[in-house]
Order: structure tokens, then sequence, then C-alpha cells
């Protein structure tokens, strides 16, 4: 069943405010969660007032220059800040999305930043991972095949290439699953969309040769049929990916190998 | 740090991050939710309707009765609401049958076809009681 609300030890209060420097004089609020693991209390949202002169264009330049300024304990993933890690994914302003390739301007009124949601937190917007991860591992992401090696590549014609197109470029930030209300509530069985993208991207592989066996390990009421074509997670995708098409591509492949 | 983390012994439970409590609503999230919301309307509906069939069943006088609730402001109330529930589950039901058709799913599409289920379920609502009225007389 699902649970609506947080658990008395994750509700968030009101937290710091941290002041701009005087004279500053295009300030922007930045309201962040914070959970602090060497504490225990409750998580609580700090603003941070920065002067948007002194800052790049990206809400990661933002919590960088907060990093590097203003408070060294905001802990947060980043790697490429180009938009190919997935690293730091968080909810931004409402939905999932890079902190690396979200403009702050786009953001109207204070920039709310959360954690990637219905995760437990490692601390302030570090998601664990470690579900998603192994559920990522039971879809067994890597070429099957029964065909004896050969001493070149597997070749595909541009035709059949192009069916990995729209899925390939997927680099596992899980803002799509945790955007997902169906994976909020039944995320321990539930797959979720990024993973079933990825299921897809090799069920739909032509040089893979486990495709019934794919289909045979989705099959179950839980793993791929708790999607109810909510679609949040094709909105918030920030490759522009549509992991619910994917998701009605493994649905119609069921129905079809009846 | 490391060693409190694998001991267990100081370590607080991780928080759960914030979902239904930051996540913005969207137009998809608001059909679906409200294709289940519907859903269970029009079950409650099935059981109302099922009273009507036993009101009628039961006599003249009982059957009058229901009718008299049905024709107050609540009960009129109730049948619109339950007219608006049929309306939406019936066309969004369709919008559901083509994605599970693997048509709809592009993200302008999907925009589209939610608005026009929306627009749509207020037309068939106001013309199906514009009708209802006019049969009996109202106008």
């Amino acid at each position: 069943m699902a649970e609506l609300t947080l658990p008395a030890n994750s509700k968030p209060t009101t937290g710091k405010t941290w002041k701009a420097a005087a004279g500053a004089k295009n300030i922007k609020v930045f309201k962040i969660y914070r959970w602090d693991p060497d504490t225990g209390a409750n998580p609580r949202v700090d603003s941070y007032e920065v002067d948007m002169d002194s800052c790049g264009p990206m809400i990661l330049d933002a919590i960088i220059k907060i990093k590097n300024e203003i408070d060294s304990t905001l802990t947060f993933r980043r790697s490429c800040r180009e938009g190919v890690c997935g690293s730091c994914a968080m909810n931004i302003d409402g939905t999932n999305t890079l902190a690396c390739t979200k403009f702050t301007s786009e953001v109207k009124g204070d920039v709310k930043i959360y954690p990637l949601p219905h995760m437990p937190v490692v601390k302030d917007l570090v998601p664990d991972l470690t579900h998603i991860f192994a559920q990522y591992e039971t879809i067994e992401p890597w070429l099957k095949s029964d065909t004896p090696p050969q001493t070149r590549e597997r070749l595909q014609s541009p035709e059949e290439r192009a069916k990995l197109d729209g899925l390939w470029e997927c680099i596992l930030c899980f803002s799509c699953s945790t955007s997902c209300p169906s994976y909020w509530w039944n995320g321990d069985r539930y797959l979720g969309p990024a993973i079933l993208l990825q299921a897809y991207r090799w069920i739909a592989d032509t040089r893979d040769e486990a495709t019934g066996e794919r289909l045979d390990q989705l099959e179950d009421p839980f793993r791929l049929y708790r999607c109810h074509t909510i679609m949040n997670c094709t909105k918030t995708c920030p490759k522009g990916l549509n992991p619910a098409k994917a998701i009605g591509e493994i649905k119609k492949l069921m129905v079809e190998r009846r | 740090m490391a060693e409190s983390q694998s001991s267990g012994a100081k370590r607080h439970p991780r928080p759960l991050s914030p979902h239904l409590q930051v996540y913005k609503p969207q137009l998809t999230s608001f059909t679906s939710i409200l294709h289940r919301f519907t859903g269970i309307g029009l079950s409650a509906g099935v059981l109302y309707l099922l009273c009507w069939l036993l009101a009628a069943a039961h006599g003249a006088e009982s059957f009058d009765r229901l009718q008299d609730f049905n024709g107050s402001v609540i009960g009129r109330l109730l049948l619109f609401a339950w007219s608006v529930a049929f309306f939406y589950h019936l066309l969004n039901g369709i919008r559901h049958l083509a994605w599970d058709a693997g048509f709809g799913f592009e993200l302008p599409t999907a925009y589209k076809s939610g608005y026009a289920v929306i627009i749509g379920t207020a037309i068939l609502t106001v013309a199906a009681w514009v009708i209802g009225y006019f049969q009996m007389g109202a106008f």
C-alpha cells in the first residue's frame, strides 16, 4: 500500500539561512535539502543566498559555488558537468533533472533542490542507489549470444542499429525511475523506467539472442506491469529519451509472443 | 566515520527523500490518477445502480423514494459527478488502449491526447445533461 506521507524521521524542518555578502546585487535564493548522517537529526532545508553576478549559469555552478564559498559541508555527486555521466541528478524546482544541464535562469523564484525522490538518503543530495543498481543487474545488461565468437565485430545493418537509438543514450541517472509514483510505491519489486528501458535496449539489439529469456524474466505482475503509463519518466528525462515508450514496446512483445 | 558506519552501533537510519511532497504534478500524472479515482467512483456508481434496480424490484413506493433522492440537489450532484467520471474514464480508457497498441507515447502526442480527454469529457458531460433536461422538457 502506498505510503503517501514521509516517515517521522524523514520530515524536513526549516534550517539555517546563509546570507549573501553585503553589496551583492543579483541574489538568488537556493533552498537545499540537508541531512547529516552523523547527528541523525531530521533533514532540514537550508537557504543560501547566492550572488548570481559571480556565479556560472547552471544549477551545478551554483551548488559548487555554495560548497566552495559558503558552506563546505554541502554534499552532492557530480563529475562530468556536461550531461554525460548522470551523477548530478536531483530534484530541482519540482522535477528531476541533471544539475549540470539545468539553467538557474529557468527557475522562477527560489530554487528548491532535493535529492532524487523516495530514496534512502546517504547525505544531503546523495541518494543510496544500491537497490536500483541491484535491479539493473537482474536484467543482465550485456550481450548474450549462442553464436560462437567471431574474429571480428558482430555486424548490423544501419536499420538494425537504428533500433538502438533512443536507448543507448541512457546515462543511468535515474531521474526517470525516481519520478515514477509506481516506483515510489512498489520500487522493491517494480523495476522502474530506467531499468526497463535498459532491458528493452538488449531486447531490441539484433545481435542479442536471449530475447525470449529476457521476456520470461520480465513477465511478472510487478517487475513490468506496475507501469501504468503515468509518463513522469518521459517528461523528466534530461536526455529526452522515452522510457514509457520502451516499456510499451516490451508489453507489446509480451502480447505478440503468446 | 567508516568504522561507525560498518559497526552499525552509531549508524542513524537513513531518511526517505521527499516525493509527493515536492514533485510537481504533471498533466500526464494528473490524468493517470484521475483515471484511477474515476474508476473507483464508477464502481461505487454501479452499486448505486444496483440499489436503483432493487428499489424498482421492491415496488413503486421504494422506487419513488429513490427517484425523489435522485431529483434532489444532492442526488443530481452525485449523478453529475458520476457522468463526469463515466465520460472521463471512457475517453481516457481509449487513450490507454492506444498506448497498449503502441501509439501515442511521444510527449507532445501524450499531452495533446490528455487535453483532448479533458475537453472531450466536458463536452460529452454537458451534452448529456442538456439532452437529459431537454427530454424532460426543461427548455
